[in-house]
């Protein structure tokens, strides 16, 4: 990125905490720009949280019957990875992304709601504090003297499967504090899929119409239908789970006439649509900067648009898949593994067309590139092992293996993880006014895609050989304590990664290259804004002929809607 | 010994593996197809250096969206088609009227392992005869837990309240290794499966012996710890046939000695490890229900010979 002319600072810098009313001036803040980056921040935190708890489990399980942590502590850790990873990091990190860039790229002000948008981070922020306020108030439960269970944070996985998560089984108030946690970040999460649905529909600039909306606008769209017709079968589960805890209730104790079934009907309409929620965003992040570091628009706008939204009816009724081994059937287990397969078309399209994008253009491969075609791979990977779950049979096998941990880590890592990173390095310059360093980021990548693929390409194999998922530790099989440990070595290059990603941030921040208000040559409007943009967002929004603005404007002769 | 669906012993398991070789073959094509262009697009269309033009601005080409949402969706079709035999072959129909042949009952954390025929009750190694399809009923007494032998095929959740059935099947004889396979508590790990397939006369032979009532032993450390046992608090868990101790609690003990393993898969079935065992069971075993009863050396070590003699 030599070829950047030299830019003064920017005189628009966000308030820092040093100054006078610095502190303030976020902690009451109402713009969603400060909003959407407290949101990455609170998020990144949450992140490094929930990737230091993975390096834990990964030590525990470097061999097998080792005695690192203990069965009580591990149980604990590895919910507490899993609800951290879902609920505080990958869900509102996407949703801040979405706060930040929503209002930009659609010529807005602001959200439509910015007090409620306030009330949904802060909502996150306490609700992800309960949660891990259980480490300390959970009490510790001594089930009748025998073995005491050291701690309080929750020990019944992410999906608190009943009647495990009920007081019979979970004394602990730890499952308390997991549900009242996850209700407080679930409120949050609604308001904001509200105020996004809102803003998208009402606030657009005058030519923005639905046809020229930037895809990933678009993908916030479907995803905030999604979140508002998902979460309430999650909070509404939540309730009755704590009425059963708190109120002595029996929506899901068998013995005194529940459905144990009943919560993993609750749960699972939330958790499948829940796994599009983590996507989508990604998806979107991918459509736009694909087409820019490629120099060419997105190839079949439409079809991605389309088949998005069809993702969004469809991933309501695939959530059956996660229950195939109960015994419900074969009717009710083959319906949902053919919805399972159909979603798998519209997932397809989507990778063909940012692939069509790539041909024939001429590829700026920068890092944010880099993590967008690795994206490609590791989704693919993962896409095709989630076709396998869908073959109903192989479920039967395969389901609660490690074989299920591989798949999902490719789809939710080398998925959400990777396309976060390359929006990350895209979009890093419009929020601080400067680039993230190049050099850091090749380490970054490297470290990233080589110990990302060395801690889960083998988990594939383990569950194959069957290993069983959310097992402190394992008998000593042949093969089995290799395959961990290459597991567990490849989670520590992971962690190397991530302290790098951070150091070139910190680095970045103070020293990086100054980017000017359109480093990566953009066309959707967060581009014709300054770096860090105004807080009013923009002196005047570009006349919006097209999908994108900006190339419309750089080129009054050939522009985008005389192509069609 | 390897427990993988890539090593069926079953007709059931076998259909499964099938499957799984079709799925494999196919995702890797589609692997290929999606890595090849991208690494290709990767090398070819790099910007080169000092090129500030512009390349030709595609918007998008609906023959060639129409073949990529219609190939896979064909493929699929094909893939679903294949699915729905699987299925019937790897989990044949129930009949309406089920007479289980065993009934395997999950508890927190080891297997109740009934045979209603026979009246057999044993825990976590589950002998069965070559050759033959048997029914089998899954139960839970308490949490969710999960019945999955990889090489014999399928698996099954053990619902608390709703009862399932599968069937098994061993073509060889031998040992194959299993486990719970849904996340239960404290000790999900330790509660493994050995499914023991014997030819069927060596299985006539085994369920005659398991049977017998043993006899109480009447002379040296074994009479004391058949007292032991029946003053001490193991009779509120556990039951030996031919004995007060009915309690159905723990895993019946009636011929202990004749199992392979102790604590749901954590030890070898030996004197010492049982001795192990017995002195604190939750050294071996963090929160196993087993409470750590404080024993004296010499009365474990007279437990162990009493237990041990259980053949």
């Amino acid at each position: 990125m030599s070829n950047i002319p030299l830019i003064p600072e920017n005189k628009t810098a966000l308030p820092r905490l040093g100054e006078d009313n610095g502190l303030l001036a976020w902690v009451s803040s109402v713009d969603h720009k400060q909003i959407g980056i407290m949101y990455l921040l609170v998020t990144l935190f949450f992140f490094l949280v929930g990737g230091l708890e993975a390096l834990f489990m990964r030590i525990q399980l470097a061999q097998p019957e080792n005695s690192f942590l203990s069965p009580q502590t591990y149980n604990q850790i590895f919910t507490m990875h899993g609800t951290t990873m879902i609920f505080l990091f990958a869900v509102p990190t996407l949703i801040g992304f979405a706060t930040y860039f929503v209002p930009l790229m659609i010529g807005a002000r602001d959200m439509a709601f910015p007090r409620l948008n306030a009330l949904s981070f802060w909502l996150l922020l306490f609700g992800g504090l309960l949660l891990y306020f259980s480490f300390l108030g959970g009490g510790s439960a001594s089930v009748g003297g025998v073995g005491g269970a050291t701690g309080g944070a929750p020990a019944v996985g992410w999906f608190s499967y009943a009647p495990l998560s009920e007081t019979a089984f979970s004394m602990s108030k730890g499952t308390d504090y997991w549900a009242l946690g996850l209700l407080s970040v679930g409120i949050g999460t609604l308001a904001s899929a509200i105020n996004l649905l809102v803003t998208i529909i009402s606030m657009r600039a005058p030519g923005m119409t639905l046809r020229r909306l930037p895809l990933f606008v678009w993908m916030v769209l479907v995803n905030s239908f999604i979140l508002l017709y998902a979460l309430p079968p999650l909070n509404a589960g939540l309730a009755m789970l704590l009425v059963d805890r708190l109120l002595g209730g029996h929506y899901f104790t068998a013995v005194t006439g529940g459905s144990p079934i009943l919560w993993q009907q609750y749960f699972w309409a939330f958790g499948h649509p829940e796994v599009y929620i983590m996507i989508l965003p990604a998806w979107g992040m991918l459509s736009e900067l694909i087409p820019v570091h490629s120099r060419k628009p997105i190839f079949g706008y439409e079809f991605i648009a389309m088949s998005s939204v069809a993702i969004g009816f469809l991933s309501f009724g695939v959530f059956g898949h996660h229950l195939l081994a109960v015994g419900l059937g074969h009717v009710y287990e083959a319906a949902f593994g053919l919805t399972s397969m159909a979603i798998a078309v519209a997932t397809g399209i989507k990778v063909f067309n940012w692939m069509a994008t790539m041909w024939g253009g001429k590829i700026h491969f920068n890092t944010s590139m880099k993590f967008a075609v690795a994206f490609l791979i590791m989704f693919t990977i993962g896409g095709i092992s989630g076709v396998m779950f869908a073959a109903v049979p192989i479920d039967w096998q395969t389901t609660d293996t490690y074989f299920v941990v591989a798949h999902f880590h490719y789809v939710l890592f080398g998925g959400t993880a990777f396309a976060l990173f390359a929006g990350i390095y895209y979009w890093f310059p419009k929020m601080t006014g400067r680039l993230l360093s190049e050099k850091w980021g090749k380490w970054h990548f490297w470290l990233t895609f080589i110990g990302f693929n060395t801690t889960f390409f083998v988990q594939h194999f383990l569950g194959l050989v069957g290993m069983p998922r959310r097992v402190y530790t394992y008998p000593d099989l042949p093969g089995w304590g290799l395959m961990n440990m290459i597991s567990t070595i490849g989670s520590f290059i992971l962690g190397l990664s991530v302290l790098l990603f951070i150091a070139n941030v910190l680095i970045s921040l103070r020293r990086g290259q100054p980017a000017g208000d359109n480093p990566w040559g953009g066309w959707t409007l967060e581009w014709a804004t300054t770096s860090p943009p105004p807080v009013y967002n923009f002196e005047q929004v570009p006349p919006i002929n097209g999908r994108r603005p900006l190339w419309d404007l750089a080129h009054p002769d050939d522009m985008d809607e005389q192509r069609r | 010994m390897i427990s993988s669906p890539f090593d069926p012993n079953s007709p059931l398991a076998a259909s499964i593996t099938t499957l799984l070789f079709v799925t494999l073959i196919i995702g890797g094509i589609v692997f290929l197809i999606v890595l090849g262009p991208t690494l290709y697009s990767y090398i070819r269309f790099r910007a080169r250096p000092g090129d500030d033009t512009e390349p030709y601005q595609n918007l998008g080409n609906t023959r060639l969206e129409i073949t990529w949402t219609v190939t896979p969706a064909i493929l699929l079709a094909l893939l679903f088609g294949l699915t729905l035999m699987t299925m019937h072959r790897s989990d044949p129909p129930i009949p309406d009227n089920p007479q289980p042949d065993l009934i395997i009952t999950g508890h927190q954390w080891w297997w109740e392992v009934l045979y209603p025929n026979s009246g057999v009750v044993t825990a976590n190694e589950i002998h069965i005869p070559t050759g033959k399809q048997l029914l089998v009923q899954v139960d839970s007494a308490d949490v969710i837990h999960d019945f999955w032998v990889p090489q014999l095929g399928r698996k099954v959740d053990a619902t608390p309240g709703y009862t399932t059935h599968m069937w098994l099947q061993a073509d060889k004889p031998g040992t194959y290794l299993g486990t719970c396979n849904e996340y239960c508590g404290t000790q999900h790990a330790w509660m493994r499966i050995r499914v023991i397939a014997e030819s069927p006369t060596d299985f006539a032979a085994w369920e005659q012996s398991q049977t017998q009532i043993p006899a109480i032993p009447t002379t040296g450390d074994a009479a004391t710890g058949a007292q032991l046992f029946q003053d001490l608090t193991c009779t509120k868990c556990h039951s030996i046939d031919g004995t007060a101790a009915s309690a159905g609690i723990g895993p019946d003990l009636t011929h202990l000695g004749s199992r392979e393993t102790l604590a749901a898969g954590v030890l070898d079935n030996t004197p010492e490890n049982l001795a192990t065992w017995l002195a604190n069971p939750q050294a071996v075993k963090p929160g196993v229900h087993m409470p750590n009863l404080k024993l004296q050396p010499d009365e474990v070590n007279t437990l162990v010979t009493y237990l041990e003699s259980l053949q």
